[in-house]
């Protein structure tokens, strides 16, 4: 035996036994091994004094199910857990997660600096519909590093973007435009989509707050609207006088300051406390446990999107009829680097791909596959494809869409769980159509 | 609300309502390398009902200035200086682990002016495991990692936290790795470890005095809030079971409830 003595190391649950207990305790359930769905509007008060206390947020606890729902938390505590966040607030989509945020940051005369890397809705939301709340945006390419610090202005309250941009999988220096945020006072937003807390916790790498679709890899089954923000903890917004509704006192909870009071949590607790009471973007309970159910498998499921991902990677660079493949894998991929920083246990199952004879041969690709389902969704188990320039991106003028990095011959692809042999075939068939229309005009 | 005491600026959480020098003041102190931050879940209740409420944030840690106080001595003289500095002759006291500690032994030095005192996850002495000593005195976010580890019961380890969406262990890491770890952890750590008087600093209380225990506390076990509950008289004792010391915020409610039910009772509000 040895007389070694034994290091101290912490026992706190590790991400796989997280991914599947975090947020939940079944004796306070009734026994229940599965989290109840609390499918209800509203809970009972005690007495007047209780109702006066939850309303206050003298007591923690649940009022009524736009605000806070006892299945909705459980996921909320579940994501805070694996991103290593203080906090976590639940919403009916990513989109509606990414506008809450902004609401909760920013008010009107205030700036952002923006990835112009987006999903098309977002770009959308931040170009358009943003400034008709008064709030400006200017957009920095994501590979722009210096670029972002230029583009920050006297009102800038944040920057965002996505990690890994969609859908050219341009990957943004998050240590890097974190410190340019940080230096200038304000936090780094990162959608994190793509990535899952799987393959990247964007808190180790400077981002202070973390937004998913969870309709994508977290649910993973293409069958739930979910989103989340997460906050981080870090980021002091008592620092500068930048964020006075963080920290003046707030009228609509009787001169609360939020960042006094909560802290780490403070941004978490205004986005629910105001911006869920509000605008009421709330998530439903059943919603909530898909998601759940997910979150169960995401290690097992990330493992096999990256492997298939990364088969498809070779099989793609290799066709005669692929004229180029974006995968952050690829060792000439202009990001690869970073990627190995940043998503150490994958780098995605993202895959943008462009197919030679331009739009018409996408076109032909994609009404010609049958494993792969042409739709605007990505994150299934199932494999999926999309022409991003007539789909999620079709609302871009000419100039967006080059400025945002997409061009006609672009497939969008992600890529699933099946057999790879059964995703590989089918693309033989997608392949064969697109080169007709070529063959025929050839002759 | 920020003040000065002795020289140094003060801050302390009103719970969300303006300090109101008509109304009795409970004093929440907190726990080793925290802050004000770990009462939100007491504080708002009190002020919201009759009371001044102040969560203090101690010297050099949270949103307060100066330096950490090195001995729980020095911490309890400064308590008391708290009372005189906001104005009032008297007040009640709310501890935490080292918080404990400290309103243990302010209780015995002030008799006349503590008029109850309220112990969550007290003990008489906290001696300190020296491998997590040294760490904290190194800085090593180690330090705050195993004492999270160690404070958490299965609410915090599980979650479940009485405030939705929030996660009780990344809560807690981020308030302990707010400011330095050697200097606020490090230097509170080796001020537990040092005082060795709060058995005999028990002895001396009179005044109303509650102890809050919980069954899984790994820091300051069930039976050493005992031992330090026999030695005051008439103290009351509630144990809350399936519980970490983090009971303020793992049973936030069980822990505001019992609370409120002492301090009422032997400290009344002001009256509306």
């Amino acid at each position: 035996m040895s007389d070694k003595k034994k290091e101290l190391k912490p026992n706190t649950y590790k991400f796989d036994t997280l991914s599947l207990h975090a947020g939940y305790q079944p004796h306070k359930n009734a026994g229940s091994r599965q989290v109840p769905i609390y499918q209800t509007t509203s809970y009972l008060f005690d007495d007047v004094d209780h109702a006066a206390a939850l309303f206050n947020l003298e007591r923690g606890g649940h009022i009524y199910s736009r605000i806070s729902n006892p299945t909705v938390g459980v996921l909320e505590e579940r994501v805070a857990s694996l991103e290593g966040g203080t906090a976590a607030l639940a919403t009916s989509s990513g989109m509606s997660a990414i506008f809450l945020t902004v609401m909760t940051l920013c008010e009107a005369g205030d700036h952002l600096v923006v990835s112009s890397q987006l999903y098309g809705g977002t770009v959308n939301l931040f170009r358009l519909t943003l400034p008709k709340f008064g709030i400006k945006c200017t957009f920095v390419k994501p590979r722009d590093t210096e670029g972002f610090k230029k583009a920050i202005q006297k009102n800038t309250k944040g920057i965002f973007g996505e990690l890994v941009g969609n859908p050219g999988n341009e990957i943004m220096n998050m240590p890097e435009i974190a410190k340019i945020a940080h230096d200038a006072g304000i936090p780094l937003m990162v959608d994190a989509t793509y990535q899952t807390p799987y393959l990247c916790k964007p808190f180790d790498h400077g981002a202070d707050i973390v937004i998913h679709s969870l309709t994508k890899w977290m649910a993973g089954h293409g069958s739930s609207m979910a989103g989340i923000l997460v906050e981080g903890g870090k980021f002091d917004w008592m620092q500068n006088d930048k964020f006075p509704s963080m920290t003046k006192p707030y009228e609509g909870y009787h001169g609360l300051s939020f960042a006094e009071e909560f802290g780490p949590t403070a941004f978490t607790m205004k986005a629910r406390a105001e911006g869920m009471r509000d605008f009421g973007p709330c998530l439903s309970p059943q919603n909530a446990w898909n998601v759940l159910q997910g979150i169960e498998t995401l290690s097992v499921r990330m493992k096999k999107h990256c492997s298939n991902a990364e088969e498809m990677v070779k099989y793609l660079s290799n066709h005669d009829s692929v004229a180029w493949v974006s995968h952050p894998s690829v060792p000439d991929h202009p990001d690869h680097q970073l990627a190995k920083k940043l998503l150490p246990n994958g780098r995605g199952s993202m895959i943008a791909f462009g197919i030679k004879g331009g739009k018409d041969a996408g076109v032909a690709f994609i009404n010609n596959v049958k494993l792969a389902s042409h739709l605007a969704n990505v994150g299934d188990t199932r494999t999926l494809v999309i022409h991003p320039a007539s789909g999620t991106h079709s609302q871009m003028d000419e100039a967006t869409l080059k400025f945002a990095g997409l061009s006609h011959d672009m497939i969008r692809l992600s890529v699933g769980i099946e057999d790879i042999d059964d995703i590989k075939n089918d693309f033989e068939i997608g392949f064969r159509a697109a080169r007709k229309p070529r063959l025929v005009s050839n002759q | 609300m920020k003040f000065k005491v002795n020289g140094h600026e003060v801050f302390a959480s009103t719970g969300g309502r303006p300090f109101d020098k008509k109304k009795p003041l409970i004093i929440f102190v907190h726990g080793s390398g925290l802050t004000h931050m770990t009462w939100v879940l007491q504080t708002r209740y009190f002020a919201f009902h009759g009371y001044n409420a102040l969560a203090v944030d101690l010297p050099g840690h949270g949103l307060s200035g100066g330096e950490s106080l090195k001995s729980i001595e020095e911490m309890a003289d400064w308590v008391s200086d708290v009372v005189d500095a906001v104005g009032h002759k008297e007040a009640s006291l709310v501890g935490h682990s080292q918080g404990c500690l400290v309103t243990v032994e302010c209780t015995s030095r002030y008799p006349d002016k503590i008029k109850t005192l309220s112990l969550m996850g007290g003990a008489g002495a906290i001696p300190m495991n020296p491998e997590l000593l040294s760490l904290a005195e190194n800085n090593d976010p180690k330090a705050v990692d195993l004492m999270m580890d160690w404070a958490h019961g299965p609410a915090g380890h599980f979650g479940g936290h009485p405030v939705p969406g929030l996660y009780h262990i990344n809560t807690g890491t981020m308030l302990a790795k707010s400011r330095t770890i050697q200097n606020t952890l490090g230097v509170d750590f080796r001020a537990c470890d040092n005082y060795k008087n709060g058995f005999e600093a028990a002895k001396k209380i009179k005044c109303p005095t509650l102890s809050i225990l919980a069954t899984d506390d790994k820091m300051c076990p069930v039976k050493e809030g005992k031992k330090l509950a026999s030695l005051i008289d008439g103290s009351q004792i509630d144990i809350i079971d399936n519980c970490g010391h983090m009971m303020l915020l793992e049973e936030a409610d069980r822990v505001l409830t019992v609370l409120k039910k002492f301090i009422t009772t032997n400290y009344p509000p002001l009256s509306s």
